[in-house]
């Protein structure tokens, strides 16, 4: 018979060797390069680094400093953020309506809508990425088809400046807002239909029972969806990369894109790691904001 | 029904209609156009139902551009990352979630917190490591990101937290060791959430884009979707082929989508409620 102590102590160590696989790749992997980009973000780490890293040396904030002087950054910043702010309520406002509309007892094969729903979201990027470059294409595509059935002149979407980066938006509120609907759904059900009830017998119209019963309802799930799609819209990639490559005049250059380019096309590492830890920032930021301002509506 | 309750029920079903066909469009465009003879995508106005088909696009994607190639790059890569991911995680989220040792607290509270950093911030150095690994081009390098995921080790610990350790400890008495009861009570019992995380890594790692990019340079080893932003640059005029490859690409996951979707519609439930 083992001793209490002794026992104890072998439970830890078992419970360790269940970690350790798991912690090793993200302690080595995840952590280590984060400390790395940190530290790579103060040098001027290049081409001539990576064979020979003591070619890189110690710049302090140079990085940063030359970051925030160049236009072309302001220009990533802005974009990013015209992504962002135009985004994320359409697609906040798309999946919200989406639900109310699967959720309503009043509609029949309910299942299939929300499924030709979501089926977007499943699907690859760069694939729907081809489907929607042939859609805005300025002679044969199908949106510049329906408009001129009414009358509408045809519009270069892709090509120029003022439309391409609502195109992308367009995109990705398609591909995405279905991901946020299933939550709104587990939201809508989880309201008890007492309330509803209650309102009902007040005299409630519909919209007073969506304004006063089902929108105070869903705060905490709306707060949750906001911070989430908030960080995905804030590292867009993918959408310009394939369809516009940040064009054209850098109107859909991107945060994560310019990373990108600075840090794997001109090996500018040490440049790029400091624009990592810029976007990093504003996730941070934004995620503190909004943490603040939901604890601020629930008191 | 009154009249305007019935206009109502029409307005209602419209639109949720117009919704379907916002959403379908856009693949049955994809499916027809791949199927029209070279040139008929550059026709105006636009062909949707083409009165000759043909599949001479997809015979060229798998006998002239390795399609096929990278069709088995995506699924070695995608079945890796989950096998073992899968492993890791649920043997992290089980001690996290019925054994006791020192610094626990502190290091999921690490683990949580670090869910916040983006992994854009890790890809310079992970590159310039698994470089110096000689991992680059390799499967390795594509799958030593995913081996473990904190939000995977977060829904599987949350999951077996709900397992009653009774029936641990009577498994204990009997004499079974940690191991056994890891693999014989554990994983069976945990196997709803194994499976929706099975299927939301799968797809994550079938879709991934931009860490293949950077660390697959060489066009043997290009996953699905590095090859298809590739060929998008070089057959940009080729409309009906370039649907062809994001037909292939896109079936894969959507028929596993299908066949499990309750899985998947229960993890984003999930995710939504952990906070």
């Amino acid at each position: 018979m083992k001793s209490l102590v002794a026992e104890e102590k072998y439970r830890w160590s078992t419970a360790y060797l269940f970690l350790a696989p798991a912690m090793a790749a993200i302690f080595v992997f995840f952590f280590l390069p984060v400390l790395a980009a940190l530290l790579m973000s103060f040098t001027d780490f290049d081409i001539y680094s990576i064979g020979n890293t003591s070619n890189a040396r110690f710049v302090g904030l140079a990085n940063y400093r030359n970051l925030l002087q160049n236009p072309l950054f302001w220009k990533a910043l802005r974009n990013t953020g015209y992504f962002v702010l135009v985004g994320v309520p359409l697609s906040i406002f798309a999946s919200m309506f989406a639900a109310l509309g699967v959720n309503s007892k009043r509609l029949h094969f309910r299942s299939l809508f929300r499924l030709s729903y979501f089926l977007p979201v499943v699907t690859t990027l760069v694939a729907v990425a081809v489907i929607w470059r042939y859609i805005y294409h300025p002679r044969f595509g199908l949106i510049n088809y329906l408009m001129g059935i009414f009358g509408i002149q045809p519009v270069d979407w892709l090509g120029n400046p003022h439309w391409a980066m609502p195109a992308l938006i367009i995109m990705a509120v398609w591909k995405g807002f279905g991901y946020n609907m299933i939550i709104f759904i587990a939201g809508l059900q989880n309201i008890p239909e007492t309330l509803y009830e209650a309102a009902h017998l007040d005299g409630a119209n519909r919209w007073q029972e969506f304004r006063y019963v089902t929108l105070p309802m869903l705060a905490q799930t709306t707060g949750f969806i906001t911070i989430t799609t908030l960080i995905g819209y804030c590292q867009f990639f993918a959408e310009p990369y394939v369809m516009t490559q940040g064009g054209p005049l850098n109107s859909t250059l991107s945060i994560v894109l310019l990373m990108y380019q600075e840090g794997f096309r001109y090996w500018r590492m040490g440049y790029s790691a400091a624009l990592a830890f810029i976007l990093f920032g504003i996730i941070l930021i934004v995620t503190l904001i909004q943490l603040r301002l939901q604890r601020h509506h629930e008191l | 029904m009154n009249y305007s309750a019935r206009i109502r029920k029409i307005f209602f079903y419209g639109i949720m209609i117009v919704g379907v066909l916002l959403t379908i469009l856009p693949f049955i465009w994809m499916i027809s156009t791949s199927l029209m003879p070279t040139g008929m995508a550059n026709h105006y106005p636009p062909v949707l139902f083409p009165k000759e088909t043909t599949f001479q696009h997809y015979r060229t994607l798998f006998t002239q551009l390795n399609v096929l190639r990278y069709f088995l790059n995506s699924l070695i890569i995608a079945t890796s990352v989950t096998v073992i991911s899968l492993v890791f995680n649920s043997m992290a989220g089980f001690a996290f979630a019925k054994f006791r040792f020192p610094g626990k607290q502190k290091l999921f509270k690490l683990l949580l917190s670090a869910m916040v950093i983006p992994a854009q911030v890790t890809m310079l150095p992970l590159f310039l490591m698994l470089n110096r690994m000689g991992l680059v081009n390799t499967y390795w390098g594509i799958i030593i990101p995913g081996l473990a995921s904190i939000y995977g080790i977060f829904l599987i610990r949350q999951y077996i937290m709900s397992i009653p350790d009774s029936l641990i400890e009577a498994a204990r008495i009997d004499g079974a060791t940690d191991f056994y009861i890891y693999w014989h009570i554990i994983l069976p019992l945990a196997k709803p959430i194994l499976v929706t995380l099975a299927l939301f890594t799968f797809m994550g790692a079938w879709n991934d884009f931009l860490w293949p990019l950077i660390i697959l340079t060489r066009d043997s080893m290009y996953t699905l979707p590095v090859a298809l932003a590739n060929l998008m640059g070089e057959h940009v005029q080729d409309t009906e082929m370039m649907m062809a490859g994001s037909v292939i690409t896109i079936l894969p996951v959507l028929i596993v989508f299908l066949t499990l979707q309750k899985y998947y519609i229960r993890g984003i439930m999930l995710g939504s409620v952990k906070e």
